[in-house]
C-alpha cells in the first residue's frame, strides 16, 4: 500500500536537463515543485573527481554512470514477424541515470535543427511532390522553428555554447553554417580552437567547394558565467566527455548550469534513487492525479500533483506513458493509436584516412571539438535528381585518444599480438577519422509498444523497440558516403576506409544515443501524443518532454532541439496553462 | 544605510526602566536579529540542520570538546529564567546566571567591546526565538580544564573588558568598522593568533591563527601574507559573495560568510574593509622563494602539472569565480600550511550564496596523493609565480593528516 505524500504543485519525473530548467522555471513561476529520479544524487567534486574521472575502464568500458539492464533492459526486433529479445547490455545505445540524466556524460555537439525539418512533410512535399514520401511517415511538428529561436537562444546562452553563427537574423556569417536557421544573436562563447584533425577535414571540404564551420560546442571555449549566475570553467580539452562527467565544470549539463541555482530554493526538492512507477489518473482517466513511486528501500509512495512532468529519457517517457494508459497505443498493422508512433534513431557511417608522419595528437580532444560540413545535411541541398529524402552532417570531431578504447588500425591488421601492436603504435598518431550523422524518418512499422513477455524487477513489461533503417535512409546514407570518399580522397593518406550503413540494425555495436519519437508533438490528436506545447492530448495536466517529441530524426544530435523545447514547453505553461488549467489546443 | 542610521538611533535611546512602546519592541527585535547576524550566534549555537539556537555541535579545542550551550528562551534548558542583566554579564564578561564562568570558546573578549545598547537589542531578540527544550551538557573538558572557576585566573591573565572607543581621528566608516571586527564581528577570535592559554596575541592582532586544523589567514593589510592588496571592493565582495577576483572561500569561513557576512549591509561590509585596509602586518620583507631547481619544487611542479593544472591553470591564476587564484594570495604565503595541506587532502567547497551560486569543490587527493607529494606539491605553490613561504614538510601533513582521521 502505498503512503499517500503531501500535495504538490508539479511532478516531475526525471532530473537531468529538461527537468532541471522546468524546476527552474516553474518555481521561478512560485510553484511548488519535486522532481523524482530514479538514479542517484551526482555532483562534479564528489563523482566526477577530477583525480579519477579519467577512468576510462570504469566510465567508459564498464559504463558506470549508465542506465544497467537490471534495473531497467529493454526488448528489441527489426520487424513485427520477429519476436523481440531482452538486451543483456545496453550497446548500440546508452541510457542515462542518476541526477543530470545523460546529459552528464553527453560530448555536447548542441544543434538547432534547419527550419524546413520542423514542417518537414509540408516542405518535402511542396518542394518534390507527395509520391517522394510514400514509404515514410514524415509529419510536421506543429511549431515552427521561428516560435523556437528564443528558445534556441535561451537554452544556448544557459549552456555557454562555443560556436560562429552563420545566420544572422538573414545575412549569411563567414566561418559558421550557411545552411543553419537565422539566429537573432552571436552563440555566447566563440568557436573553440580548432585541433589539427578537424583543420586538415575543414581544408579538404573547402577543396571540394564545401562549407565546414566549428561545430557548436557545450565544451566551453572560454570561461563563463551564465544568466543564471553559474560560473563555468575554459575547457582543458582533456578528451574525456562522452561516458564521462565533467571534472572541470567546463561542459554543459544540469550539474554546471542549473542546478546550483535550483537546489538553493525552498520551493524544490529532489528525491533521488526513487522510480516512478505509474503515473495515476482520475477513474475518468482524463486528468492525473499525481504520480506512484518506489524508493530505495522498497516502499511506494503515491505523490498527489496538480501538474505532472515527462521528463525522463524519451523512450522511458513513451513506456510510463504506455504503462500508465495515458494516450492510446500505436498499431502498426492498422498506423492507428498515437504513443509508440514514429520511433527513429540516426542513419550513420564513418571513414578512416591513415596517414604516415603526422602528428594527430588525438589526445588533446573534446567532445564536440570539431568540424562539421552540412552541405549534404537536411534539405540543404536540391533532392530533385535522387531518390530519397533527408540526409547527414558530416563531421570530424575526433572526441578522444583514450588508451584503451583508440587503438585505429587499418583493415586486415590483426586484431591481437605483435603485428597489431606494431600497427597501433604507427597509427595512433596517423589517423583522422570523420562520420556522416544521418537523419532517420518515421516509417509506419519502426514504433515503441509493450514486451508481451518481458518484465522489470517490479513486475511492469518491459519496453519493446521494434526498428530497421527504413530503405530510404539507407539510401540517403550510402550516398552520403559516396561524398565522404571524395573528401578522404582530398585529405590524401595513404589509405582511406568509407563505411556504408546496411539493413538490419543490430543493439550491440554502440552507435548513437540519440532515440526520438513515441510521444511525438503535433497538430493532430491522430498522429501525434502530444500537441505543440508537448501537452497530452488525453490528459492535459500531463506534459511529455524531450526527444520524444520528435516527428522524427534529423542528421543532428538532438540535445539543442530538446533544450529548446524545455523552455518552450516551460513557456507554455507559464503563459498559458497556469492562467487557464485545461486543453492548450482544442481537437 | 538605513540599519546603520537606526543603530545609531538606537544606540542614543535610552532602553532600560524607560516604558517601551510595541513599535519600539519591534525595531529593537529586529535590531538585535540583526545584532545575531553580525555576531553569528548561530555558527555555534545551532547545530547542522537543528533548531536555531537550540544548541550546537561540539566545538574541538586544544583542551578538550566544549558544546555551545541552548541559548532560546527554553525555561529549563534555555536562558528562559534569565535576565537581561544575566545575558549581558555572560555576552560581555564570560560570567553567566549564578556566576557560572563560560570559557573563552564562547567570544566574551570581543563581545566585551560591544555598545549595551547592541546587547540589549540581542537580548530583545533572543527572547523572541523559538523556545526549544534540549539539555546541552556545555562542559566536556578533561580535568583541570573542567573546573570552570580556572577561568578566573585565565580572566586576570588575559581579559580587560572595556566597551569600544570610536578614535576620533579616523573616519565614521573606520570606526564602525573597527567596532564591528574587533565586537560582533569577533574576527580576531578566529584570525588573531593564540598564547599557549588560547588568549588572543594582541600584538599580533588579525595576522593570522591556527584552531581546529585550519589556518584563518592574515587579513592584514600585509602585501604578501596578508590582503594588502584587495581593493576595498574586493574585500566587499568577499563578504558579500563568498568569492572575489582573487580567491573563494571555504572551510569555516564559508560557513561564516553563508550565515552571517552575506547578510551585513553594505555599509558595514565597506566600513570593515575600510579597517582590515589599516591594520598593519609585521612589517617584515616577503621571504625568498625557495630555488626552482630545489627537488621538492621539481617533484612539485610535476604533481601541480598533472593534477592541479587543469583548473588552477598552469600559471597559477585560476577561473574567476571557480578556481581560485593561487598566484600571490595570503592563504599561499601564510607561514603555516594548514588549510592548504587541510584542502589537498580532504578537498573543499565554495559557499553558496546568491550572488555566487556555483559552489565549486575542490575534490580530495587524500587518497591518491602521499604525505611527501602533497608536501613537494604545496611547496611549489607556495614558491611560484611571486609566492614565497616556507617550504611544507611531509611531517607536517603526516601529523594532519592523522589529526583529521582521528
Amino acid at each position: 500500500m502505498a503512503r499517500k505524500l503531501p500535495r504538490k504543485d508539479v511532478v516531475i519525473v526525471g532530473l537531468g536537463w529538461t527537468g532541471s530548467i522546468l524546476a527552474h522555471e516553474l518555481t521561478d513561476a512560485g510553484l511548488d515543485v519535486v522532481a523524482i529520479e530514479r538514479g542517484p544524487w551526482r555532483d562534479t567534486a564528489t563523482d566526477f573527481n577530477v583525480a579519477y574521472a579519467p577512468d576510462e575502464l570504469r566510465y567508459a568500458v564498464r559504463k558506470d554512470l549508465f542506465l544497467q539492464p537490471a534495473q531497467e533492459a529493454m526488448t528489441m526486433r527489426n520487424n513485427v514477424t520477429q519476436t523481440a529479445l531482452p538486451m543483456r547490455d545496453y550497446g548500440s545505445f546508452l541510457p542515462g541515470t542518476g541526477v543530470g540524466g545523460a546529459g552528464t556524460h553527453w560530448n555536447g555537439h548542441t544543434w538547432r535543427f534547419f527550419p524546413s525539418d520542423f514542417t518537414l512533410k509540408t516542405h518535402l512535399t511542396e518542394r518534390y511532390g507527395a509520391d517522394r514520401l510514400s514509404e515514410l511517415q514524415i509529419q510536421d511538428w506543429g511549431v515552427s522553428y521561428d516560435e523556437l529561436e528564443s528558445a534556441f537562444d535561451r537554452f544556448e546562452y544557459l549552456a555557454g555554447i562555443s560556436g560562429k553563427a552563420g545566420n544572422l537574423n538573414g545575412t549569411i556569417q563567414p566561418g559558421g553554417n550557411p545552411f543553419e536557421g537565422p539566429r537573432k544573436r552571436e552563440y555566447p562563447l566563440p568557436a573553440m580552437q580548432m585541433t589539427y584533425a578537424p583543420t586538415l577535414f575543414a581544408e579538404a571540404a573547402r577543396s571540394r567547394g564545401l562549407h565546414p564551420f566549428p561545430t557548436p560546442s557545450a565544451n566551453l571555449s572560454k570561461a563563463y558565467v551564465n544568466p543564471l549566475g553559474i560560473a563555468m570553467g575554459q575547457c582543458t580539452a582533456c578528451g574525456f566527455c562522452e561516458r564521462f562527467g565533467c571534472a572541470n565544470y567546463s561542459k554543459s549539463s544540469a550539474h554546471t548550469t542549473v542546478l546550483p541555482v535550483l537546489m538553493r530554493k525552498s520551493n524544490f526538492e529532489a528525491r533521488t534513487e526513487c522510480e516512478v512507477l505509474k503515473i495515476n489518473l482520475a477513474p475518468d482517466g482524463k486528468t492525473a492525479t499525481g504520480v506512484t513511486y518506489i524508493d530505495v528501500n522498497g516502499e511506494t509512495f503515491e505523490q498527489p500533483a496538480d501538474i505532472v512532468l515527462l521528463n525522463a529519457y524519451g523512450l522511458h517517457n513513451v513506456r510510463l506513458m504506455l504503462l500508465s494508459g495515458i494516450g492510446k497505443p500505436y498499431d502498426p498493422a492498422t498506423g492507428e493509436g498515437v504513443v509508440g508512433r514514429n520511433y527513429c534513431y540516426q542513419t550513420n557511417a564513418s571513414a578512416q584516412v591513415f596517414f604516415e608522419g603526422k602528428s594527430m595528437n588525438p589526445f588533446i580532444a573534446a567532445g564536440a571539438l570539431g568540424q562539421t560540413v552540412d552541405d549534404y545535411n537536411g534539405d540543404a541541398f536540391d533532392h530533385g535528381a535522387l531518390n530519397f529524402v533527408g540526409g547527414a552532417g558530416i563531421n570530424c570531431i575526433p572526441t578522444n585518444g583514450r588508451p584503451i578504447q583508440y587503438r585505429p588500425v587499418p583493415p586486415g591488421t590483426p586484431r591481437w599480438g605483435s603485428a597489431w601492436k606494431k600497427a597501433t603504435r604507427q597509427y595512433y598518431n596517423n589517423t583522422l577519422t570523420f562520420s556522416s550523422q544521418g537523419s532517420s524518418y518515421a516509417t509506419r512499422g519502426n514504433y515503441l509498444d509493450l514486451d508481451p513477455t518481458y518484465k522489470d524487477r517490479f513486475g511492469r513489461p518491459l519496453l519493446r523497440v521494434t526498428f530497421d533503417f527504413p530503405d530510404n535512409d539507407i539510401r540517403m546514407s550510402n550516398w552520403v558516403s559516396d561524398r565522404m570518399q571524395e573528401i578522404a580522397t582530398a585529405l590524401g593518406g595513404k589509405q582511406a576506409v568509407v563505411g556504408k550503413q546496411q539493413k538490419g540494425w543490430n543493439s550491440v555495436p554502440y552507435q548513437s544515443t540519440h532515440n526520438t519519437g513515441g510521444a511525438i508533438m503535433g497538430t493532430d490528436p491522430r498522429t501525434s501524443a502530444v500537441n505543440r506545447h508537448l501537452q497530452s492530448w488525453d490528459v492535459p495536466n500531463v506534459f511529455a518532454i524531450g526527444a520524444s517529441a520528435f516527428p522524427q530524426n534529423a542528421g543532428k544530435n538532438p540535445t539543442g532541439p530538446v533544450g529548446a523545447l524545455a523552455f518552450w514547453a516551460a513557456d507554455s505553461i507559464r503563459n498559458h496553462y497556469l492562467k487557464n488549467p485545461g486543453k492548450l489546443v482544442e481537437a | 544605510m538605513k540599519k546603520a542610521a537606526l543603530l545609531a538611533g538606537l544606540a542614543a535611546a535610552t532602553l532600560f526602566g524607560a516604558k517601551v512602546l510595541a513599535s519600539d519592541l519591534f525595531d529593537r527585535i529586529n535590531a538585535g536579529r540583526y545584532q545575531a547576524i553580525l555576531a553569528d550566534c548561530a555558527a555555534c549555537h545551532t547545530k547542522p540542520g537543528g533548531k536555531p539556537f537550540a544548541g550546537g555541535a561540539p566545538l574541538q579545542t586544544p583542551f578538550g570538546a566544549l558544546v555551545p550551550s541552548n541559548i532560546t528562551p527554553d525555561l529549563e534548558t534555555g536562558i528562559g529564567s534569565w535576565t537581561y542583566a544575566d545575558f549581558r554579564s555572560a555576552v560581555k564578561t564570560g560570567v553567566g546566571k549564578d556566576g557560572k564562568r563560560l570559557y573563552p570558546a564562547m567570544p566574551y573578549p570581543a563581545y566585551a567591546t560591544m555598545k549595551d545598547s547592541d546587547v540589549a537589542d540581542l537580548w530583545a531578540y533572543f527572547q523572541k526565538v523559538e523556545p526549544v527544550s534540549n539539555r546541552v551538557v556545555s562542559n566536556q573538558l578533561p580535568f583541570p580544564f573542567n573546573i570552570r572557576a580556572t577561568m578566573i585566573g585565565w580572566n586576570l591573565l588575559n581579559f580587560s573588558p572595556k566597551e569600544f572607543e570610536a578614535d576620533p581621528n579616523k573616519s565614521a566608516a573606520w570606526n564602525r568598522g573597527a567596532y564591528l571586527v574587533n565586537g560582533a564581528g569577533h574576527c580576531g577570535t578566529c584570525h588573531t593568533p593564540k598564547s599557549l592559554t588560547g588568549a588572543d596575541k594582541g600584538d599580533e592582532f588579525l595576522r593570522g591563527g591556527n584552531l581546529q586544523s585550519w589556518f584563518a589567514p592574515n587579513i592584514t593589510s600585509d602585501p604578501h601574507k596578508g590582503i594588502g592588496s584587495w581593493a576595498t571592493d574586493d574585500i566587499v565582495a568577499y563578504l558579500k559573495t563568498g568569492a572575489n577576483r582573487f580567491d573563494i572561500a571555504s572551510g569555516p569561513m564559508a560557513e561564516a560568510i553563508s550565515h552571517s557576512t552575506r547578510l551585513w549591509d553594505d555599509a558595514d561590509l565597506t566600513a570593515v574593509a575600510t579597517y582590515l585596509k589599516d591594520v598593519k602586518g609585521d612589517g617584515a620583507p616577503a621571504p625568498t622563494p625557495v630555488v626552482a631547481t630545489d627537488a621538492a619544487m621539481t617533484a612539485g611542479k610535476a604533481i601541480y602539472l598533472d593534477r592541479c593544472s587543469a583548473c588552477h591553470i598552469s600559471s597559477g591564476v585560476g577561473q574567476p569565480s571557480l578556481f581560485p587564484t593561487l598566484a600571490k594570495t595570503p592563504t599561499v604565503n601564510g607561514t603555516d600550511p594548514t588549510s592548504l595541506i587541510r584542502v589537498v587532502l580532504e578537498g573543499s567547497q565554495a559557499a553558496s550564496t546568491a550572488a555566487k551560486p556555483t559552489t565549486p569543490a575542490m575534490p580530495s587527493f587524500g587518497w591518491n596523493l602521499s604525505d611527501a607529494d602533497v608536501a613537494n606539491v604545496l611547496t611549489y605553490v607556495r614558491n611560484s609565480w611571486g609566492n614565497a613561504a616556507p617550504p611544507v614538510t611531509a611531517g607536517q601533513v603526516k601529523d594532519l593528516r592523522a589529526a583529521l582521521t582521528r
